[in-house]
This record gives structure tokens, sequence and C-alpha cells, in this order.
């Protein structure tokens, strides 16, 4: 065709503008469309997602369903816990921040809503602590404390871990512990999602007598019905360093710098 | 000029762009832990795949070769991301588990290798054959490869029971090294040496021919 090649010529500068830009506009109008139009789902997807975390910490769903025993969806389950921010400084709830839409994680990288840790007190290796966190309230009939969820974090071997801890209504006694993101090898560290590992933590005892946090992760647990035995969880077997890192999280934050003194507070009734 | 039929056929067996062309290796090993991530990321691949070599070959006349790579890679990425957006909407879950890797099908190089080698010659409808021809190749050898390492790593396949491992009190030691990614080299070359004893002519002429030894004074 060498008369349409006179008249174009595709390798011209004006053509290359020509394709680069209309391209361009083709390509941006499709990937924001559907951006834009997904968004909603998206937002959705991840709220349920955090929801359904925070319900099997507390032990509320069963493994690998979406439903209670009595059926109760994840949105209704959810609906029964109270979202409140929580000062880990004074160790009190605050109203500083809109619980609901208040992100704690991001809020650990930001100078202004956070405080860095210096090396012994850091035994999670986050580095730096947000100063207003999150818990999940829920309270029976009664009005009392029936479950109580706290986002934790740690690193393991190769990342943050990252989870829910729960605890039932004396403040004392773990309900569930669960992660929702975590890097650890599979088969290995990965192991800290294997259900039967995390059947063993409703029940364990968090505070020893001088109230520090005496959870521990053992190699031989101690004989039924001795003191040490009602703190002891079985540690990973070839995971040493995840073991590690899921120790320390739970005493950081339950410990002095996490939500050890908002919990004393709660105790008292004074929070 | 190569027939519709043999467009799709060819790339399973005959030039799998696995086990031939040895390209796509990397995600072939990250995402065959268990079956239900595989069949999501072959269902991405095959879309993006056929689309892109459409898309490629519609523009073929007016792309100018100076920019061409450009083009492709902005098509590419631009189905990528879409897919991307669509998984997390309605399969959060899975793309969940797929995490970095639906994103990294943009340097998938069996997609842009289809691109370039065959969408920058060809008219859209043979074109988007080829890249589903090619694609579907690809999730062959994945979910073969899954179909070995899921029941091997995890004692399921699709999440279903197979083999009840120890831990969860049955009698099957689980394989670990079934779980990370090295065990899918073992599988895909295994695959590769079946699929080369049953056709001896993918059997590659060797590059070079190492010397023999001669004497120990060759040494000095």
């Amino acid at each position: 065709m060498p008369e349409s090649k006179k008249a174009f010529d595709k390798e011209s500068l004006r053509n290359v503008l020509f394709v680069a830009v209309s391209l361009c506009l083709v390509c941006s109008v499709v990937v924001s469309t559907a951006a834009v139009m997904l968004k909603p789902r998206q937002v959705l997807n991840q709220e349920l997602d955090q929801k359904q975390n925070i319900l099997r910490a507390a032990g509320m769903l069963p493994e690998g369903s979406n439903l209670d025993p009595q059926g109760r969806s994840i949105e209704e389950l959810f609906s029964e816990f109270e979202v409140r921010a929580v000062d880990l400084e004074t160790g009190r709830f605050t109203d500083e921040v809109d619980p609901e839409s208040y992100d704690p994680i991001a809020a650990a990288k930001v100078p202004d809503l956070s405080s860095n840790l210096s090396g012994p007190e850091d035994i999670a290796t986050i580095g730096r602590r947000e100063n207003i966190s999150r818990v999940y309230i829920r309270r029976n009939e009664q009005g009392e404390i029936d479950k109580i969820v706290f986002p934790v974090r740690g690193y393991g071997l190769w990342g943050t871990l990252f989870g829910y801890m729960a605890l039932e209504g004396d403040l004392e006694t773990i309900a569930g512990l669960g992660f929702y993101a975590q890097k650890e090898t599979p088969g290995l560290g990965g192991e800290v999602d294997n259900p039967a590992w995390k059947a063993q933590w409703p029940g364990v005892k968090l505070y020893g007598e001088q109230r520090e946090v005496a959870v521990a992760l053992v190699k031989s647990r101690s004989p039924e019905g001795s003191p040490r035995a009602q703190y002891e969880v079985d540690a990973l077997s070839g995971a040493t360093l995840t073991t590690k890192g899921v120790q320390n999280l739970v005493r950081f934050w339950m410990g002095e710098q996490g939500f050890g003194p908002f919990l004393e507070n709660l105790a008292e009734n004074n929070a | 000029m190569a027939t519709p039929k043999e467009v799709v056929l060819d790339p399973i067996i005959n030039n799998n762009p696995i086990t031939l062309q040895v390209l796509g290796i990397c995600s072939a090993l990250a995402v065959t832990v268990n079956m239900a991530t595989t069949v999501v990321m072959c269902a991405a691949v095959i879309f993006v795949t056929t689309m892109s070599n459409f898309a490629v070959s519609l523009v073929r006349n007016r792309t100018p070769s100076s920019i061409r790579i450009i083009v492709q890679m902005t098509i590419i990425a631009s189905l990528v991301i879409v897919v991307d957006q669509f998984l997390q909407a309605y399969a959060y879950e899975i793309s969940k588990s797929l995490s970095v890797f639906v994103g990294l099908i943009i340097t998938n190089c069996i997609v842009m290798g289809r691109a370039e080698a065959f969408a920058m010659q060809n008219r859209p409808g043979l074109s988007a054959l080829d890249g589903f021809g090619t694609a579907l190749g690809y999730s062959v050898i994945l979910l073969t490869v899954a179909l070995i390492r899921e029941p091997l790593g995890s004692g399921t396949l699709l999440g279903i029971e197979l083999l009840p491992r120890v831990a969860d009190g049955g009698w099957y030691y689980a394989n670990g090294l079934m779980l990370l990614a090295p065990s899918a080299f073992f599988i895909i070359g295994l695959i590769i040496w079946a699929i080369r004893s049953i056709k001896p002519e993918q059997v590659e002429a060797p590059e070079y021919e190492i010397a023999p030894n001669l004497q120990y004074k060759e040494a000095m």
C-alpha cells in the first residue's frame, strides 16, 4: 500500500505523541473506572475481614465457618461489640479520636501520634507505638464486660505479625489469640495459624502475682495443677524465633507499655 | 500462517511457555501452594494474556516501533490493575493470599512475550486465541504443580481433607518442603524431564561442550 504509507507515517513524531497520549487516556479511564466502581465493595470486604478476625480471636466463630453456632452472621455478632479508643499513656478511654475511623497502625508511623520505644522497652520490636489504640468490648445483659479484644502486633522471624487478642470479662483470662497477617515460614512458624495450636490459648491466665505478664510459650509444659501450668502454651516446634516473637508481643501489649495500665483501670472501674 | 487450532493447542505441550520456553517460573513457584489460589491466578493470567494480545494487535498498525514496548506495557499493566481490583472486590480471601502476585502478572514474561512476538504481527482474533492458548499452557503446568503440592504439603485439595495430617490427629506426616517455593522447582524440573523424554525433539542442542580431561599436567 504505497499510497497510504505516503499519507500516514506511523514513525512520525506526530503519531508517536498521538498514540502515547490517546493510549494513556484510554487506559487511565479504564483503570480509574474499575477502581472507583469497585471501591465501596473493597472497603466493605476489608471491614468485614477485620470484624471476622476480631470475632475469631474472641472465639465467637467456629473454625472454617462464617456463622456462629446460632447461625448469626459476622455483622450481627460484631454489632454487639462497642468500639472505644484508649489512650495508652494514661490507660483511660479517650474521645480525642473517632474510634470507628481511627487506624492505630497508621498512627504508629506519625511522629505526633506515636512515641519512640527504646531498646529494652521495645520487646515486640515494633519501633514506634501509637499513643491511642482501640479496643472492642462486648457486654452482657447486665452491662458487665463479657469479652474485650485488643489489636496486637510484634516481630516474628520474617516480618511483623498482626493480630487480635481477646480476654474474658475477668480481664485476666485469655479468650483467644489470632493473627490476620504474618510472614512466618509455612509449616513451621506459619503454624501460628494452626487451629490446634490456637485452641490452647483460651483459658490461659495473663498476669502473675506481681501483675507481671506471666504467659510463656514453653518446650515442655509444667505438670497439670502446678502454679506455672496456668500460664503456659506450647511453643511452636521448629520455630524458635516465631515463638519468641509471639511471647514478646503478648508480654508487650498486655504489659506496662501496652494495655496493662488500661486493664488495671478498667478492673477498678476507673477507665 | 498458523491455524487457530494450532495457535490454541500448541502451547499446551509442544510449545509450552513454562516447560519449553522456561518463562513465567516466578509465579509458578509462588502461587501453587494450594489449588484455590492457583485456579484464580490461572484465570487472571488467561484473561490478561488474551485481552492484552487482542488490544496490542488492535493497535499494531498505529503503534510506532520506537514506543511499542511502552504501549504493550501500558496495556498489560492496565488490564492487571483491573483484574486486581476485581479480585479485591469479589474474591477478597483469595486476593489476600495471592497478595503481590496478581500485580506481578505485569512482569510475567509470557504476557509481554506473546504481545511482542505474536500480537504485533497478527490479526486481533488470532492474537487473542494465541494469548488464550499460551496462558492455557501456563495454567496446565501450574495446576499440575498445585495438584502435587497441596495434597503432599497440607494434606488437602481445594481445602478438602485428603490425607489427615498428624498435626490434626491423622496419620500423614505433611511434607513441609512442599509448602516452600523450591519444591515447585523440583516438580517443574521433573515435568520438563518427563515431557522431553516423551518428545526428544524438545531437547535443546548443547550450547558448548566441556573439553575432556587430559593429563594432570594440563592444570599446571
